[in-house]
């Protein structure tokens, strides 16, 4: 069960997840920081520590359209953030398979901050509406990179099976 | 069964008789591209070799490019570390295809690759850049991709898991008329289809409104297919992508252009008739808010931006100098040019397009992503109005979330510069303004 700490509309780009300026800061140990940056409460929320891992973040259709800054994911994994959207983009939902993020594409989301909802099952659940949402899946191929623990532990791998 | 383009670039590139839209294939990469982010890309491809005990060494250098131009010169010691840990690595691994700032050889990736002829008809090309679509107006099948994927396209020389998308077909047809172009037609093609409306599709552009528009035109069109999310645009290679490979990138090799089958498989036909089409406005904040230019004349502006890999060629520069030639800047507004790489500044510098802009008030700006990404030049103030020929909008694009960014093509910028306000260039050129 996971508590919902923002909500968010449609078309929700990079530019506003992690905004181009902290582009210089690259590894995924120091992008966090700037997560929403321009959102400044949420994100000092998320600084002091006030956004325990596992909270939801909901959006509307095509979330993390725009730019393949990689560290529009890192910086979500940062802080443990799942992301509930109508949609996403493609080269954003790539990368969050390939690092690991949790997006659940729920078509029909309903949820307003403080809602609760319950995240495994096939579908979404919003207990505090008591609304039911359907998901989804990644496809097969999506799936195997995030069974594989990511890409990373993936092409590790297939660079290991090469030498053999 | 007739294929797409896409269908028989991914099927010659995974060696596969045939695939068909939602195939899996490890399609070979015939150029992998990345820019300043490619720090990143090192880390990641030094942390897929962590702990195997294999030396990291890239598939094939000779098909990695690296261009520096996100933040050049750059604006921070921090990217000035990033840049010298790229150079050192692109030396120690033999990358040739590696462009430095440089008033020479630099320049915006999307420029740099197709202007030296590294991007050819039926190839791979990967990019950690989601404008790499630009490449598809040669008749590649082209598309961004992540810092970590591409560090796995280093490491093995194919990407992994890639599903065979569909395609739409966009079929256009008639003349354009006079100062409408290119840059007009994919902001309304976005705002039909949406700006998620082709997410995991490729668009692939026929008819005789592309027949007959150069490569420069095309590479608008495949730049921009990203704004409607598509995976790619391309444009099947004919005549003028040879001619273009031949005489501008200088290519003397074989080439292999890739042509659809009679027959071929479409999601779906998207038709477009461009004899009536106007002056197009992607209004603030999304790049599918798109307006004819009459519903939002007149609205003031602070700034002005002509450049970026969408509209910075000889032909923009060439439109909007004539323009600005013998007027001036409106008081008020700042208008910077930046060319889109190091040779079209050269270009324009020798047909004295340089000289017509910085006569008119302008400030012409070293070739590079300069203002279009908010990170380094050309800042806008709160509540700010800029107009651009960039291809985003989104809130904050240009570094401040409380300004507004308009995108149009580069007639409608310089004519609004010199107004002070959207104005369509054809009024000005009537002397309706002025
Ligand atoms: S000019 Fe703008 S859109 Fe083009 S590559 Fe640079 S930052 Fe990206």
């Amino acid at each position: 069960m996971s508590a919902v700490v923002l909500v968010l509309g449609d078309d929700v780009s990079t530019d506003v997840i992690y905004p181009g300026r902290y582009m210089a800061t690259v590894l995924p140990s120091e992008t966090p920081a700037f997560a929403f940056a321009d959102l400044a409460s949420f994100n000092a929320r998320l600084r002091a520590g006030g956004v325990p891992p596992g909270s939801v973040v909901v959006a509307g259709k095509n979330f993390g359209c725009g730019s393949s800054r990689e560290q529009a994911v890192s910086t979500l994994v940062g802080h443990g953030l799942v992301i509930v959207a109508r949609g996403f983009a493609r080269i954003f939902s790539q990368n969050a398979v390939n690092l690991g993020l949790k997006l659940v594409e729920t078509p029909g989301i309903e949820a307003v901050e403080g809602d609760v909802l319950e995240l495994d099952g096939g579908a979404v659940v919003n207990q505090t509406t008591a609304r039911r949402f359907r998901t989804v899946p990644p496809s097969a191929a999506r799936a195997a990179i995030v069974e594989a623990g990511g890409l990373i532990p993936y092409t590790r791998t297939r660079l290991l099976a090469l030498r053999r | 069964m007739g294929k797409t383009v896409v269908e028989k670039i991914l099927a010659r590139a995974s060696g596969r008789e045939a695939v068909s839209a939602g195939d899996v294939v490890e399609p070979a990469a015939d150029l992998a591209m990345s820019h300043e982010n490619a720090a990143l890309v090192i880390n990641q491809f030094l942390e897929i070799h962590h702990g195997t005990g294999i030396t990291p060494r890239i598939w094939d250098p000779s098909k990695v490019a690296i261009i520096f131009d996100h933040r050049v010169p750059a604006e921070s010691p921090k990217t000035a570390t990033n840049q010298k840990k790229v150079r050192e690595f692109v030396r120690k691994h033999g990358i040739t295809k590696f462009h430095d700032i440089r008033g020479d050889l630099g320049g915006i990736c999307h420029q740099v690759l197709p202007e030296n002829g590294y991007v050819r008809p039926g190839a791979v090309v990967l990019g950690t850049d989601s404008h790499t679509t630009s490449h598809g107006a040669l008749g590649a099948f082209a598309f961004g991709i992540g810092a970590t994927e591409m560090a796995s396209v280093w490491t093995l020389g194919v990407a992994l898991n890639v599903e065979v998308p569909a395609t739409i077909k966009v079929v256009v047809n008639g003349r354009l008329p006079d100062l409408v172009g290119p840059k007009d037609l994919i902001l309304h093609l976005v705002g039909l289809l949406t700006a998620e409306g082709a997410n995991f599709r490729v668009l692939e552009f026929h008819g005789d409104t592309i027949r007959t528009m150069s490569t420069s035109g095309r590479l608008v069109l495949c730049n921009m297919s990203v704004e409607a999310g598509a995976t790619s645009g391309i444009v099947p290679a004919d005549e003028e992508t040879l001619r273009y490979l031949r005489e501008e990138a200088r290519v003397c090799d074989q080439l292999a252009p890739v042509a659809p089958d009679e027959g071929a498989e479409y999601e779906r036909t998207v038709e477009v008739d461009v004899t009536a089409l106007e002056p197009m406005i992607a209004c603030p904040h999304t790049v599918d808010n798109v307006h004819p230019i009459g519903e939002v004349e007149g609205r003031p502006v602070h700034q002005v931006v002509i450049g970026s890999c969408t509209n910075g060629r000889l032909d923009d520069l060439a439109v909007a100098a004539g323009i600005v030639r013998g007027q001036r800047v409106a008081d008020g507004v700042r208008m910077l040019v930046f060319p889109a790489s190091a040779r079209i500044y050269t270009q324009a510098l020798l047909k004295g397009y340089l000289a017509d802009f910085v006569q008119a008030g302008a400030v012409v700006m070293n070739p590079g992503c300069g203002p279009c990404l908010g990170v380094h030049q050309g800042a806008l103030g709160d509540g700010e109005v800029a107009l651009s020929t960039t291809n985003r909008n989104f809130q904050g694009r240009m570094g401040n979330p409380s300004a507004e960014v308009y995108l149009c093509s580069p007639a409608v910028a310089a004519a609004s510069a010199l107004t002070g306000a959207i104005t369509d260039p054809r009024h000005v050129l009537a002397g309706g303004v002025r």
